[in-house]
């Protein structure tokens, strides 16, 4: 710290002007920013602060290796150390909730969904930040201010999304006469049938998959109408719309590859890998695995330039009714350092950070911040276009109803994906499964 | 005033009774404090309505009225008891057999005793990995051997159907249970003193004879000790279907412990999550009670007819 260059608020606003021409700044620049942001920022950290971040696990190594980059960065400007704890996904929230419930651990959390909707009372109140962020970033997405508000007050900064779109193989649909994914759930029927027919057949994930496969079932019913509970939280899945989705949904796991009921959230990336199926629902991790192997792997390679993403098909509703992943992070009210906190949370989404961290994500993070569409990422390869929409198609955990812990409730206990699953493997029939989810979701939602 | 309360203190300090209990005292406090406590809390949970964060209130039976109802609570509790029942017939028929053979005289013994541990020491969610891809709908080793022998035309699909998802998972068990039974029915095996064979032999018996009328009798402590903890352990199993199917397909494979974590830690409805493990304590209690009142009768122990 004893060479720490002193800068002037001049500098700063060049720094900013730098920003605006999206130049990604690195190493000695990045640094050099960050310094003049610490300086500048409305929050500055208490003495002697130290921080310690629970995250979630990394799927893309480029990505935490930019992440890693900003918090050095961070800890160089401000002097504060961020210690960084990588727990895998699905550990995030049960650790969270103990800490919570204790008032001791991580300052700050880095989970997912409606992970600071189980314990509104322990958030600490960070409307201060969006406020900041929101104003000089274009404004949040709607589903960012569902899932970081609670009331009046943002109790999350929902720092990224990941987009969870159709992976498909373009030469593989093309042998099944399709020139691209179609954009209503018909056609999709259609080109899963042909795939299966005449080419490499496809699959969703029907075991429990939180991510791949909440994704994919969540979409199925919301496609159709069909919803978990409406917007009082009343439960509503006792419906036609329901029994329509499902009829669709077990009619497309007809075509579905062999053994899709089996997988967790790891099988399709593996199968999809090694062209074992032409089509899946993922992250645009598979892609960036193919890329990252496509030097010394000539399969991968082929995987790579063969394969595309699209965006899920629109139903009978209407309208895009995509699930994809929101990545929220939030400070905890025990927190001894909470100017600390909030000028992490700051610092991570500011451009100089935000925009190189989102390039080296390949795609597999999305902003919620409108300004950031103009990202080179977006544009610098076609192919990863599409994950640019997702945190405004999304809609948000809950559907209709509150993102809080009910929601959160009905994706652990998969209430929605095991009423899909148990229908598509022939274990109960459209009613049966309908009444086990009501009742748990009666339940849930009482 | 001062004497009298002197004297009961050195009472206190040397009667030779109360000398006893203060020797259990820290015995009891660390039992108390990490068994008698949490098991407590988690009875005492299972009564309220209790979520993270929110200690809730006392409902009285009102979870347990809620899970016996549960379609999803009853295909758990039958699905424990399988896993349990089958898993635990094979690893103890496979066990012993392997603890027999050991017992012979061979080369290489000690080298294949200790291989014989290896599924016991990988840590299970390694193992469970591994069975990921013996199971995997796509890559099965399984399959592929089968499909190149001509005997299959498609893969098997594992862990995709309910059944066979099941059998899956009891298969993955019984190989990681193995070798702890094997193991301490070997070391129970070595005891065993070797003056009573001689005896068999020369009164004629055949192998069979010794196994059942020697070697059998002698073995029932220690079968009932190794055969009570497997039971539990393979009851209490979490690890291997965490990881292997996490309750897939639509719930076939959830055990109790698993959805009991599920429901109180990922679902955050504590109260409702410790009904379904307070649950377990009845089946527990009840495989420990056959233990000790059937397999470890004394009469059991030395093969005598009468009492």
């Amino acid at each position: 710290m004893t060479e720490r260059k002193t800068m002037t608020r001049r500098d700063v606003l060049k720094a900013g002007a730098a920003v605006a021409g999206l130049g990604a700044l690195q190493g000695a620049d990045l640094n050099l920013w960050a310094q003049a942001w610490a300086q500048s920022a409305p929050w500055k950290p208490e003495k002697g602060a130290k921080l310690q971040l629970m995250r979630w696990k990394r799927f893309v190594q480029a990505e935490e290796d930019a992440f890693l980059a900003l918090v050095a960065a961070f800890t160089k400007a401000t002097g504060v150390p961020v210690t960084v704890v990588s727990e895998s996904l699905d550990d995030v929230q049960p650790k969270a909730s103990v800490a919570a419930n204790t008032g001791q651990g991580p300052d700050i959390f880095w989970g997912l969904y409606s992970l600071p909707h189980l314990f509104t009372a322990k958030c600490m109140d960070v409307t201060d930040v969006a406020d900041y962020l929101g104003k000089k970033y274009g404004g949040w997405v709607p589903s960012a201010v569902t899932y970081g508000k609670s009331g009046n007050r943002w109790i999350a900064i929902p720092v990224g999304y990941n987009a969870n779109v159709i992976n498909y193989r373009q030469s593989m649909i093309e042998k099944a006469g399709f020139k691209e994914i179609p954009k209503d759930t018909a056609g999709f029927m259609q080109l899963m049938k042909e795939l299966k027919a005449k080419s490499t057949a496809g699959g969703f994930a029907l075991g429990r998959a939180s991510g791949d496969g909440n994704a994919w079932v969540h979409w199925v019913l919301w496609a159709h109408g069909g919803n978990l509970v409406d917007a009082k939280d009343k439960v509503i899945i006792n419906s036609p719309e329901t029994v329509k989705a499902l009829e669709y949904a077990k009619e497309l796991s007809t075509h579905f590859v062999p053994g899709c009921a089996g997988w967790n959230d790891a099988f399709n990336n593996k199968a999809f890998l090694e062209s074992q199926i032409s089509l899946t629902n993922n992250g645009v991790s598979i892609y960036a695995a193919a890329k990252a192997n496509s030097g010394k792997d000539p399969k991968a390679k082929e995987v790579m330039d063969d394969m595309n993403h699209s965006l899920w098909p629109v139903g009978p509703a209407g309208k895009p009714t995509e699930f994809h992943i929101c990545y929220p992070m939030l400070g905890m009210k025990y927190s001894k350092f909470p100017q600390a906190v909030k000028a992490f949370l700051a610092f991570t989404l500011e451009a100089d950070n935000y925009n190189p961290w989102l390039q080296s994500a390949v795609a597999y993070i999305t902003h919620p911040l409108n300004a950031y569409d103009a990202n080179p990422v977006w544009t610098s390869d076609p192919k990863l276009s599409v994950a640019r929409d997702a945190a405004k198609r999304t809609l948000t955990a809950g559907g209709l109803g509150s993102v809080g812990e009910k929601a959160a409730s009905a994706l652990a206990d998969f209430v929605v994906l095991d009423m899909v699953a148990s229908v598509c493997t022939d274990r109960a029939t459209v009613k049966d499964a309908i009444a086990v989810a009501e009742r748990q979701a009666k339940r849930i939602y009482r | 005033m001062n004497r009298t309360k002197a004297s009961s203190w050195e009472q206190l300090r040397n009667n030779r009774n109360w000398l006893g209990f203060w020797f259990m005292l820290p015995a009891m406090a660390f039992l108390v404090l990490f068994l008698v406590y949490p098991l407590g809390l988690g009875i005492w949970l299972s009564f309220t309505d209790a979520r993270i964060g929110d200690p809730g209130k006392f409902v009285g039976l009102e979870n347990y009225e809620w899970i016996m109802g549960d379609s999803k609570f009853q295909t758990a509790v039958f699905f424990t008891l399988l896993y349990t029942f089958v898993a635990s017939v094979f690893k103890f028929g496979i066990g012993l057999y392997l603890a027999l053979l050991l017992n012979q005289s061979m080369p290489f013994k000690a080298m294949i005793r200790a291989v014989i541990l290896i599924p016991f020491i990988v840590p299970t969610v390694l193992s469970a990995i591994a069975f990921w891809w013996i199971f995997d709908p796509q890559f099965s080793v399984i399959s592929w051997s089968l499909r190149q022998l001509g005997w299959i035309d498609g893969n098997i699909n594992f862990l995709g159907d309910a059944w066979n998802a099941r059998w899956s998972v009891i298969f993955a068990n019984v190989w990681r249970g193995v070798p702890f039974i094997a193991i301490t029915l070997l070391a129970g095996l070595q005891t065993l003193p070797p003056s009573l064979y001689e005896a068999a032999t020369l009164d004629g018996a055949t192998r069979w004879q010794m196994f059942r009328h020697v070697t059998y009798p002698l073995l029932t402590p220690i079968i009932a000790v190794v055969m009570t903890f497997s039971v539990l352990f393979t009851f209490t199993d979490f690890q291997l279907i965490k990881v292997l199917t996490n309750g897939g397909p639509a719930g076939a494979t959830e055990l109790m412990a698993t959805m009991s974590y599920n429901t109180a830690i990922l679902g955050s409805r504590i109260g409702e999550g410790s009904a379904v493990s307070t649950a377990m304590v009845p089946f527990l209690l009840a495989a420990i009670m056959f233990s000790w009142f059937g397999l470890q009768r004394r009469k059991w122990q030395q093969g005598e007819d009468n009492d």
